[in-house]
């Protein structure tokens, strides 16, 4: 077993005392026949071992064409990173080749998806699944492979673990089918898991059974996750910090408490008055005006601007606002954030 | 009381299990929605929740007459509609229309919006003579935010909050009394559902309309329903006005299903009330003798199996809850 964690080990550049995951300038774009769609136009952030980094935005955002260039399982074509780097351990993943790439993906960076019947294989039971994982990423025995296999569907709280090994996807329920796939991410020891919304199809019960396995997970394993979500319920329940994406980009990034708090970027300020509260009744809900941009057509300057409460000609004239600096370890993509982040 | 506008009594549907396929046999039977008493008055909101399964939108299908009861009845402005046949159940369903979750597949795709506003006169000629449709489909385009010089596009020509608003529409087109809204904003995007939930509500109050809005939201609701109803497995566990349901729940489902949805303020953050529920969902084909929450229950008891709890006022609830043990607790706020 060493000596397959010393192959591993063999990745050239590798600096164990690097930041686990930076991800810089990000950019991403779709060449189809209706034109290029620009999915990703500049992300940024970065993830320590035990944080969880939350990425917020609506649909079509560009969270989860992010993820996807993190972990090398772009659609492409039509999909292709033209810029900017992704850094695990101060390696840049966007420079490996390949068989490299795969040999990261499936050790160091684990995802897990919405949909995890899509993700798991239907034709073979859970526990073949993952002893293959044990086998040949390990080379563990038969023997022993069953046995870590139940042992780790054990940890994820798979009633009856040793009699459900032989079970295929599909005789799971939803939630257990979801910790099944957790399983499978988690067998390697990653460093990093990316989770693209992992609860969105599962009822608030069952969301509140995986994201305490997830959360106790991570702390066991010292993890960095990535909880990819449009829920500003869940953010606040688990996120260290918070990166918002609005159109391929991230607008605000802050830790949790701040954001929540006194939001500096009008898109999150907007979002955050637009949800009702389970906690207090009769509040008017506030409307952003208008939908977010087609991506072959993101609006000049500014990409909010046309949605935005505080826009004035500056944000439709000078080229897109960069990233002020609004605290130590807080930036916001406005012109105008100090009047955001001020006003109450 | 003609301030009810939609009661039901003991309403139930099963849906058969078969074995077998040229020789049918029934071997038991899915119990979607198993004997629900409601009343919605005129310009209220009734909201119902629960989780997926528990028979929200059998519950829906049987108000506004897409499925046939099993048993029970459906009373709106005071006429069975279980009962009725031919041309006087057609003009009763007038006063009921619904709202549906998906605006992508609810929609024809091949007619023009114009068409699937309109679509309903066509059925009841009697609302809007037909030269003056045109007129009253840009009317409605209008009312729900949305350009009446559209009327000729087709649905894919719009995104998914201006196909709710189109849904909304030809719910609107046969001047109901009763909406039925089946998760009409959980396929939105948050910003978006701001757009439709101030709609709906604007609505209501311009029309004087009554809904029932179903959602697995409890947020979504708290914030736009009068009183909630919270179901399990085909029944009505709790019912109460919006106080009485969030800051005084006394079912335990209630309590559990409160503490798991979270809240957007990471003060609270560990500082409320957890209630971890084991397990899953019993099946509907087969559920738990008595109580049907026991087998999750924290507080069950052998009273539990035995005895099913009815909906109704206790000692220690001021409000109707279907549990022997029922108790207020506050799971929402910081304790
Ligand atoms: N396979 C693909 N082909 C073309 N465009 C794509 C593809 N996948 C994603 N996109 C584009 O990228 C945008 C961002 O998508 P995505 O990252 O999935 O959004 P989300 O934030 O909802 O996860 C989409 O609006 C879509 O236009
Ligand atoms: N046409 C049908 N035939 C058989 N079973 C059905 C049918 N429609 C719904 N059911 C079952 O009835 C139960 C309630 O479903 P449904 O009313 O759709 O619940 P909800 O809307 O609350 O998710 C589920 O177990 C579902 O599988
Ligand atoms: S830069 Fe201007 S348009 Fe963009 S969010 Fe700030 S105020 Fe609004
Ligand atoms: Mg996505
Ligand atoms: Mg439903």
């Amino acid at each position: 077993m060493t000596d397959i964690q010393a192959q591993i080990d063999v990745l050239p550049g590798l600096d164990p005392g690097a930041q686990l995951l930076e991800v810089n300038d990000l950019h991403v774009e779709f060449r189809t026949r209706d034109g290029v769609s620009h999915a990703v136009n500049g992300a940024n952030f970065r993830l320590e071992p035990g944080e969880t980094l939350a990425i917020l935005g609506e649909s079509g955002c560009g969270k989860s064409v992010t993820a996807q260039a993190i972990m090398g399982i772009l659609d492409s074509p039509p999909g292709y990173v033209t810029r900017g780097e992704v850094k695990y351990r101060g390696v840049d993943l966007l420079q490996l080749k390949e068989a490299e790439r795969r040999k990261v993906r499936a050790n160091r960076i684990a995802m897990i998806f919405q949909d995890a019947l899509s993700a798991l294989n239907p034709v073979f039971s859970v526990g073949f699944q993952l002893a293959e994982l044990f086998r040949k990423h390990r080379g563990m025995s038969r023997q022993d492979a069953k046995k870590r296999s139940i042992e780790l569907l054990d940890q994820v709280r798979i009633p009856a673990a040793r009699e459900r090994i032989g079970d295929y996807p599909h005789q799971f329920s939803g939630g257990m089918r979801q910790r099944v796939m957790i399983a499978m991410a988690l067998a390697l020891d990653p460093e990093i898991l990316i989770a693209d919304e992992p609860t969105t199809a599962l009822d608030v019960t069952v969301q509140a059974q995986i994201m305490g396995l997830l959360a106790e997970l991570q702390r066991e394993r010292d993890m960095g996750l990535i909880l990819i979500t449009h829920d500003m319920g869940v953010v606040a329940d688990v996120a260290d910090r918070i990166s918002v994406m609005y159109a391929g980009k991230v607008v605000e990034e802050a830790p949790v408490y701040d954001i929540y708090a006194r939001p500096a970027h009008p898109y999150t300020k907007a979002l955050l008055s637009s949800i009702p509260r389970l906690d207090m009744k009769g509040q008017q809900l506030s409307v952003i005006k208008g939908l977010p941009p087609a991506l072959n057509a993101i609006p000049a300057g500014c990409a909010f601007h046309p949605r935005c409460a505080y826009a004035r000609d500056q944000c439709r004239q000078d080229p897109p606002p960069p990233a002020y600096d609004v605290a130590l370890g807080r930036t916001a993509r406005c012109h105008f954030w100090r009047e955001v982040i001020g006003d109450e | 009381m003609s301030d009810v506008v939609l009661e039901t009594k003991g309403l139930v549907k099963h849906f058969p299990i078969t074995q077998g396929i040229v020789f049918k046999t029934r071997v038991g039977a899915v119990r979607a929605v198993d004997g629900v008493d409601l009343q919605l008055r005129r310009g209220e909101t009734l909201g119902v929740v629960g989780e997926s399964g528990c028979g929200k939108s059998t519950l829906a299908k049987l108000l506004v007459g897409l499925e046939k009861p099993t048993a029970g009845s459906v009373q709106v402005r005071n006429e069975d509609m279980v009962r009725l046949r031919g041309g006087a159940l057609r003009r009763a369903r007038r006063h009921i229309q619904m709202v549906l979750q998906d605006p992508y597949t609810s929609l024809n795709p091949r007619m023009t919006v114009g068409d699937i506003i309109g679509e309903p006169f066509e059925i009841h000629p009697e609302v809007t003579p037909r030269k003056g449709r045109e007129k009253a489909v840009q009317d409605l385009l209008d009312t729900v935010g949305l350009d009446p010089g559209h009327i000729n596009r087709y649905p894919h020509q719009f995104s998914g909050g201006q196909r709710q608003r189109i849904g909304i529409a030809r719910a609107l087109a046969l001047k109901p009394e009763i909406i039925v809204c089946d998760e009409p904003v959980s396929a939105l995007d948050v910003s978006i559902q701001a757009q439709v939930i101030n709609l709906l509500e604007s609505l209501q109050d311009e029309f004087g309309l009554s809904y029932i809005f179903i959602a697995h939201d409890l947020s979504v609701v708290r914030h736009i329903a009068d009183r909630v109803a919270v179901m399990y497995l085909g029944k009505v566990v709790e019912t109460g006005n919006d106080e009485q349901i969030y800051e005084q729940p006394t079912h335990p489902y209630t309590q559990a299903l409160l503490s798991a949805v979270p809240v957007p303020d990471p003060r609270l953050r560990g500082r409320r009330d957890q209630i971890v529920l084991e397990g899953d969902v019993p099946s509907p084909a087969n559920p738990p003798s008595g109580c049907r929450f026991r087998t999750r229950c924290w507080k069950a008891e052998d009273i539990c199996a035995e005895e099913e709890p009815l909906l109704q006022i206790r000692e220690s609830s001021a409000h109707p809850s279907a549990c022997h043990f029922a108790r207020p607790r506050d799971v929402l706020h910081a304790s």
